[in-house]
């Protein structure tokens, strides 16, 4: 039954959605458009992320998504450490490429697998004062649940723009994505800056699987349908570029509310895999590629 | 080895596997060989694409599934026999795989990986939206007696025998011809090999519709063999996940490697399946999976290899 009532709440689901989208793409945004270190495990994060969320919420009581602030460091540090591994086994040798895929891959499934075992895989939801309640505009209804990790991702999002632009780090992550022999006659070391920024891309991971957990029930086998949407959104948004990422993400987030309120929840998927496809056989330099 | 040798021992190899269809152990070893041999082809498919010519496909399920759609497609709209659903669920994926050979165009690396991945998805979508084959409920067939053979589980794994032979022997034929020494030079550098004159373009379109084939011949037995096929076990992640495993684990390079790794990962799964939990075997494979790619890149084959050289 088609109303315009009912398109306009979808388009502003979807846009909403976007936001969220946009947290969970801006880690791969910077693993793989800056650092072409292909993280094919960050959904994997993004859940273990939720699963942190999840766990400190049911035994605790604490709110979602600051349980995903306060455990950003520890996720940084995890982070930094898996690029050390990668960096040691693979990017010194010279065989990033195939091998380093294969590498994510391997820890995807050890994540969701490991995570399967210990929880099981039964859907988990976690409890906070906002989760239920929605604002109405006009017949137009905004569930908090979508706008507070919208809001989240918004400032993510701001906060990784400016950081690329303003301070020294950021620069140099900025530096070592074009030219790491120049970044390194300025003084910095081409590999701690990629760490820290890696380290920067797991801990936004985490950060948004608090944000995903807040938005509906998890499992662990979600990441799944986080590998098409991230790398749709970061080869639609061109790149490394954030503001790509962000534009994308809602274009990403309203196809999919749209396909979901006219033709079935079922199809949604197909709508960021459809894009990731089409965007990588027409333009794979994204709408605002380099 | 020369390759009436080769010949000899493959007839050989099925005629082990008629005996041991004709001893009378418990069920369940057959139902355990089918899987270790489903893959054997899965893995030897896989790297013919993967291995010889460097492109990795993280949509294995999507070929696997579409020989097993294919075969309850068939099975339900003409009642086709096994034989002809095997054919036909291996060319309805090579035309899949000369699909994704056309993508390589544009797509090199990490790109080519990422979108077979999205593939596998898409189709998964369109299945579980197709009423015909089952949708998301599933569909249970009801099988037959078996024919010739006392039962479906000696059945189908004399079947997984000649299947899996064939398939090896196909990919030892094309690795040690000039196609296989083309796919490692585009392998090694594409641009290279085609300023060199070999005929890149065509040798990938043949390298992605012939791994495409097997991997629709492995699934087009699944419906016969587990009798109730949904979209999440025929598009299971596994089968990704194992393809790119067993070939790592044995050594990319040559016919032998991902049937080492099929054979030692295979058996491994399944004892474990039986004695621990199915859980923990993934994670089993998994934790393999990364440990040699990090430590033995080369997998078992190229350990042996530095080894003997020393």
């Amino acid at each position: 039954m088609f109303t315009w009532d009912l398109l306009a709440n979808a388009v502003v689901a979807g846009i909403l959605l976007g936001g969220f989208y946009a947290a969970v793409s801006l880690g791969v945004s910077l693993t793989f458009g800056l650092l072409d270190v292909v993280n094919i495990a960050h959904p994997a994060f993004v859940i273990l992320g939720a699963y942190a969320a999840y766990v400190m919420n049911s035994s605790f009581g604490l709110d979602p998504i600051l349980t995903g602030v306060l455990f950003t460091p520890l996720f940084y540090a995890l982070g930094a450490g898996v690029y050390r591994i990668y960096y040691s086994s693979f990017e010194r040798r010279g065989e990033e490429s195939l091998r380093g895929l294969v590498f994510f891959f391997g820890l995807l499934f050890i994540i969701e697998v490991a995570l399967s075992l210990k929880y099981g895989v039964d859907y988990r939801l976690v409890e906070a004062a906002y989760i239920g309640k929605s604002i109405d505009l006009g017949g137009v209804g905004i569930a908090f649940r979508l706008l507070v990790p919208c809001v989240v991702g918004l400032l993510m999002t701001l906060a990784l723009s400016l950081f690329l632009s303003r301070t020294f780090y950021g620069r140099a992550v900025m530096g070592v994505s074009q030219d790491q022999v120049a970044l390194r006659l300025m003084g910095a070391n081409p590999v701690r800056i990629k760490t820290i920024a890696f380290g920067i891309g797991i801990a936004a991971a985490s950060l948004s699987g608090a944000l995903l957990i807040t938005i509906s029930p998890v499992v662990p086998s979600t990441d799944r349908d986080y590998i098409g949407r991230v790398f749709a959104i970061t080869v639609l948004g061109g790149l490394g570029s954030v503001g790509g990422t962000l534009v994308a993400s809602i274009i990403l987030g309203v196809a999919e509310s749209l396909m979901a309120t006219l033709f079935g929840p079922s199809w949604s998927l197909a709508v960021s895999f459809g894009i990731l496809l089409l965007a990588l056989a027409v333009r794979p330099a994204g709408l605002f590629g380099r | 080895m020369k390759t009436r040798g080769a010949l000899v021992v493959g007839v050989a190899v099925i005629g082990l596997g008629v005996l041991l269809g004709g001893l009378r152990v418990n069920p369940y070893v057959y139902f355990a060989g089918y899987v270790v041999l489903q893959y054997v082809v899965i893995a030897t498919a896989w790297n013919v694409l993967g291995g010889y010519a460097g492109y990795v496909n993280f949509g294995t399920p999507a070929f696997f599934a579409l020989g097993a759609y294919t075969s309850i497609f068939l099975i339900e709209a003409f009642k086709a026999p096994l034989p002809v659903l095997i054919v036909c669920g291996g060319l309805v994926a090579a035309l899949l795989g000369l699909g994704i050979g056309y993508l390589t165009l544009r797509l090199k690396g990490v790109f080519f990986s990422i979108a077979t991945f999205a593939l596998s998805v898409v189709l998964q979508t369109l299945i579980i939206n197709w009423e015909y084959v089952g949708g998301a409920k599933g569909y249970t067939l009801i099988r037959p007696p078996a024919p010739f053979f006392r039962s479906w589980g000696v059945l189908l794994f004399t079947l997984m025998v000649v299947l899996a032979v064939v398939t090896v022997l196909v990919a030892r034929t094309i690795e040690r011809s000039w196609i296989g020494r083309g796919l490692a030079a585009l392998r090694d550098n594409e641009e290279a090999a085609e300023c060199m004159g070999v005929p890149t373009l065509r040798l990938k379109l043949f390298a992605t519709t012939l791994s495409g084939f097997f991997l629709g011949v492995a699934g087009a037995p699944f419906p016969y063999y587990v009798t109730y096929v949904e979209p999440s076990s025929a598009f299971d992640l596994n089968y990704a996940v194992n393809a790119l495993a067993m070939p790592m684990i044995g050594g990319t390079t040559t016919w032998l490697g991902p049937v080492i790794g099929a054979v030692l990962l295979g058996t491994a799964q399944q004892v474990a399946t039986v004695t621990i939990s199915s859980e923990l075997n993934l994670l089993i494979v998994g934790v393999v999976l990364v440990l040699f790619v990090v430590l033995a890149p080369e997998g078992i084959t190229g350990l042996v290899r530095r080894l003997r050289r020393r």
